[in-house]
């Protein structure tokens, strides 16, 4: 059976160093007994014949060189699932921490996960109704993908995620499989507090698995918090055959964590202190959503991240803008105007849409209203650029009618209440009345017998716009 | 004989005194004999990179050599596969694991059990040398597999087999090799993935590879056997503009190469190039298509492989004489995978944490393109068409400068033209190909003889708006003198009628060359007619009137591609208008 170890080589941080070991393997969890009362966790991250570096999850406080039994568990970190999840609060390790005992059944998965085979995948296609236009008719969310919030300090991106998680929980036929993982990664109490209580009054607390590491809990358990959510939510969705919403908040801090166990390690810094290996491990969780040919169930991911300085090109932006279908663009400026939700639809993109919008799923003009809202909106920059040099009153008529189309946008369509919830329809129809205020010469994005179809006004109003020449 | 693990740092492992093993050598290590390859020996210390999962090995379990580099195995049954970065078929691993590829994956390269009809070309006392085709297999609907003789071996034919269905392990021929030794030839050979195989001698680029795209075929063409970086931050199209080049390009072979990027776009290649259908040969695109997926959640080693693996099997088929285009998504990942290794290695970082080998490692990949005369005779090409994905978008970052360094074709995207939407977002003011001197006879020859004085126009145009363009932000459009409206409101035509590219409209997808010359001689003579207009005093707001601008603009969706007669009646409608023009105002 497992021998256990008295004693170590060093400490330095969070790293032990343990010689004299038998039989361990890379990347195992070892248990430490500190005083023989304490028990931490921690994992072997090197080796080299009979000595091991461990990390430590939890704080190293009190450990000492002759205080602290480690025994090997022979395994890697592992967690133990079964549907009963559902409903219960975990820590960052995967520890039950809301008194309910832990949880009971044989089957444990490896944290790490195993990479979906390619081959195995199903494009995703299925399209979740948000009720948020700027999301619902600009930025498409479609289930199996991965699909960021870049927001910033004092932004409203929690909000925006409760109102996804409501709004999206109460459509879809199977309303009944559908469940939601969230993870929280170094955020604070009253953030936390803030999603629990939405999910309550959403009435999908008992479909809601909790994952917490707050701000105050280890740094190095925050590096293993998503992973172990991840591996609740595949066996949710692939193993019990759910619709499964993972929320992550907030990458940032993981992010954050990864650098200071890299320079604790005293491994060589790329840009920004940021570990060369953190673009593998962002890919590492955000790969990990995903629907699978043949099997009902699907894993989608709306991970949050405050940009540091608003900076889309700080290295946590970027990399995951790389790794994940698209991204949501919180917007300081807009959020200034008093604008809910602040989504700037500029460098907002969501890959997927393209293949779960038109006929069939949404409806037919959906890729064309969208294309033209993004190109007026685009010119309406423009416009604004050239008002603020030479005035608005100089500007051409055609510039002021953009700068006005440009105002309405962003007032109406953006613009919605935190409780509103707008059917698909209703935010197509609402891109339509936008469009009209433009000349029919100016939509060049729209298939001419979409415009046929769409553009007149209706009837009882002025017959037949401008240009009209078809 | 087998040596100890004696240390493990992810996918990094040592080895204590083992002084037979050999740089570059592939290994099988511990119990689960994962696949490692040699990189770094030291009298004490010998350094294997693994390139699985390593999670769970332990000190002390066995290293076993194979005495032979890091090989991928060459023969029918590649096209149409799914390869992980060694060469693992990713269709197999499902079969045997289920929809997770689990750590230790053992499988066979290619598949042993099928039987290929197979004509034999070669007799007994035939003399065959390197490359000599001595069968040919089937392989897909859409190509003819040769199996060659293996470029270190030539000799006499001793045995032939007769024609009829083989597996790829029987064998065909049977060859005396100079020393007199015999050698069984099978439909399959082994080639060292990090070793170019060897050809002739090379050709200067004549030939552009077509894509059907009209920024890259008209503006910024790409030599057969030429090479391409494709850079751009995230969002503005790099992998669409690949997926849309893999999809019509006029190449024998697509090899593309999903290196550290997402699974669902593998899935979406897969699943689109099995149902889209070539143009050229009317059969499913995958049936030319080779796809290596290692994915941003797969071993890093491997990606780091994965290159080499892809630009292998592209040389085997230019063996053949096939023109074979590689895309590679993303170049960035593979640097990364660099950048991670060598950080395990613990060797002395240059550039921001990128090892100093960087560059050399770049331009050995990108050399190994280029259009050859084989060793046989026949004539084949590799084009490599690789994706970069700068930090933060930033185009001085080290990948991409030092590819710069070694390509010639620079397809830049635009993080302002993507968010407007205007796809493909290549900059046609950063973007060049040095390639277009060498095509231009072929553009004289096969398109017509002013495509490449109405190309220059074009550019000038362009290059003439974003100048006028730096006028108008400051003082307004309106003031600017009807001449310069126009150069204008020509630049808008181009932008919106010609460079911008709807990958989701059945015609405009893919646009022969045909018409995209038609388009451009016509936008040349609008701007040509309403040039005169304008000398004669018609101020462009009158010019504006007209809906001719308009009607241009929706060429690209309203006249067929192969419907060249169209192109008359706009002919006509641009003189109608100037006839008009002059009747209502002279």
């Amino acid at each position: 059976m497992a021998i256990d170890y008295l004693g170590l080589t060093s400490v330095s941080g969070s790293l032990l160093v343990l010689e004299g070991v038998e039989n361990a393997a890379y990347d195992e969890i070892v248990e430490l007994r500190v005083d023989g009362r304490e028990r931490k966790l921690g994992r072997i991250i090197e080796i080299y014949e009979d000595k091991a570096v461990i990390q430590v999850f939890e704080s190293p406080d009190n450990i000492s060189l002759n205080n602290t039994h480690v025994r090997l568990s022979g395994r890697p970190l592992s967690l133990a699932l079964s549907p009963d999840i559902l409903g219960r609060t975990f820590d960052g390790l995967g520890r039950p921490i809301d008194n309910l005992g832990p949880v009971v059944s044989n089957i444990r998965r490896d944290v790490n996960g195993l990479p979906l085979n390619p081959v195995s995948r199903e494009y995703p296609r299925n399209y979740i109704n948000t009720g948020i236009s700027a999301i619902d008719g600009l930025t498409t969310l479609i289930r199996g993908q991965k699909l960021p919030i870049f927001s910033g300090n004092g932004l409203p991106h929690d909000r925006l995620a409760a109102q996804i998680v409501r709004q999206a929980s109460i459509t879809g036929a199977d309303a009944d499989s559908f469940g939601i993982v969230f993870a929280a990664m170094g955020v604070k109490h009253d953030v936390a507090d803030y999603f629990m209580r939405t999910f309550e009054e959403s009435g999908v607390g008992d479909h809601v698995t909790t994952f917490l590491n707050l701000a105050n809990d280890p740094v190095v358990e925050r590096v293993v918090t998503p992973r172990v959510a991840l591996t609740a939510a595949e066996y949710l969705a692939f193993e019990c055959h759910m619709h499964i919403l993972v929320i992550l908040t907030d990458m940032t801090s993981f992010a954050e964590a990864l650098r200071e166990i890299s320079s604790a390690k005293g491994e060589i810094p790329s840009r920004k202190g940021y570990p060369g290996y953190l673009y593998s491990e962002l890919a590492s969780l955000y790969e990990r959503a995903g629907t699978v040919a043949g099997v009902e169930g699907s894993v989608t991911q709306i991970p949050i991240l405050t940009m540091p300085n608003d900076d889309i090109t700080h290295p946590i932006p970027d990399l995951t803008g790389y790794i994940t279908e698209g991204q949501i663009v919180l917007d300081r400026q807009l959020h200034g105007q008093g604008i809910y939700p602040p989504i700037n639809v500029l460098p907002s993109l969501s890959r997927l849409m393209k293949d779960g919008i038109g006929e069939g799923y949404t409806r037919a003009d959906h890729q064309d209203v969208a294309n033209q809202l993004f190109a007026s909106y685009a010119r309406v920059g423009d416009a604004r650029a050239l008002a603020s040099v030479i005035g608005e009153d100089e500007l051409s008529p055609i510039d002021q009618t953009y700068l006005a189309f440009g105002r309405a946008f962003e007032s109406t369509f953006v613009g919605q209440g935190a409780d509103e919830n707008r059917s698909i329809e209703e935010t197509l129809d609402l891109g339509w009345e936008l469009l009209r205020m433009l000349p029919r010469t100016e939509l060049d994005r729209v298939n001419t017998k979409v415009l046929d179809q769409y553009y007149p006004r209706e009837p009882e109003e002025e017959t037949a716009a401008e240009g009209e020449d078809a | 004989m087998t040596d100890k693990i004696y240390g493990i740092n992810g996918p990094i492992v040592t080895v204590k005194d083992a002084a037979n093993l050999r740089m570059g050598e592939m290994v099988y290590v511990g119990d689960a004999r994962l696949v490692g390859e040699v990189i770094r020996l030291s009298s004490r210390l010998t350094t294997i990179e693994v390139y699985e999962e390593t999670s769970g090995l332990k000190p002390g379990e066995p290293v076993e050599s194979t005495g032979a580099p890091l090989s991928i195995e060459l023969g029918p049954g590649i096209l149409s596969s799914i390869f992980d970065g060694i060469e693992r078929p990713l269709s197999e691993i499902e079969k045997s694991a289920g929809f997770y590829i689990p750590r230790i994956a053992v499988v066979k390269n290619l598949d042993e059990t099928v039987k290929r009809p197979a004509t034999v070309l070669v007799k007994k006392g035939d003399r065959v040398f390197p490359g000599t085709v001595i069968a040919e297999v089937p392989e897909t609907d859409a190509i003819v597999h040769k199996v060659m003789v293996p470029p270190d071996m030539e000799g006499v034919i001793t045995w032939a087999a007769p024609d009829g269905d083989y597996t790829i392990r029987e064998k065909l021929a049977v060859l005396q090799l100079p020393d007199g030794t015999e050698k069984d030839l099978t439909m399959v050979q082994r080639w060292p993935i990090r070793v170019p195989r060897p050809v002739n001698r090379r050709y200067p680029a004549a030939q552009p590879l077509l894509t059907g795209q009209r920024i890259f075929d008209t503006l910024f063409p790409i030599a057969k056997g030429g090479t391409a970086a494709i850079p751009g931050g995230f969002g503005t199209g790099k992998t669409m503009s690949q997926h849309q080049i893999a999809k019509w390009s006029d190449a024998d072979i697509i090899l593309y190469i999903g290196c550290g990027e997402r699974g669902n776009e593998m899935t979406d290649v897969l699943t689109e190039f099995a149902k889209l259908v070539d143009p050229r040969t009317e059969k499913p695109l995958l049936a030319r298509t080779v796809l290596i997926a290692n994915t941003s959640n797969m071993p890093v080693a491997a990606r780091e492989a994965s290159i080499y693996t892809g630009v292998t099997l592209a040389e085997y088929y230019r063996d053949m004489g096939y023109h074979v285009a590689i895309m590679a998504d993303s170049t960035s990942r593979w640097a990364e995978a660099l950048r991670e290794l060598s950080g395990r290695l613990e060797e002395m970082p240059a550039e921001e944490g990128f090892p100093a080998y960087l560059a050399s490692r770049l331009s050995a990949f990108y050399e190994r393109a280029g259009m050859v005369s084989n060793l046989n005779g026949t004539e084949g090409s590799v084009t490599i068409i690789g994706a970069v994905s700068p930090q933060g978008g930033d185009f001085s970052e080290p990948v991409t400068q030092n590819t710069k360094r070694f390509v010639r074709c620079f397809w830049g995207l635009d993080k302002a033209l993507a968010y407007a939407r205007h796809y493909p977002a290549v900059n046609w003011l950063t973007s060049y190909s040095e390639y277009m001197d060498d095509l231009a006879p072929w553009y004289q020859t096969n398109v017509g003889r002013d495509f490449l004085g109405n190309r220059a126009r074009m550019i000038a145009i362009l290059t003439q708006e974003a100048s006028l363009n730096e006028i108008v932000k400051l003082i307004g459009a309106d003031v600017l003198p009807d001449d310069q409206k126009l150069t204008l409101e020509i630049a808008r035509v181009i932008r919106l009628g010609f460079l911008q590219q709807n990958a989701f409209h059945p015609q405009d997808t893919c646009v022969p060359m045909a018409k995209q010359a038609a388009m451009l001689s016509l936008i040349c003579e609008l701007y040509d007619t309403c040039r005169s207009l304008i000398t004669m005093g018609m101020p462009m707001s009158v010019l504006k009137e007209s809906d001719i601008f308009e009607r241009i603009i929706a060429i690209k969706y309203d006249v067929d591609n192969d419907d060249t007669e169209a192109f008359a009646k706009y002919r006509a409608e641009i003189q109608a208008f100037y006839d008009d023009v002059l009747q209502r105002n002279g």
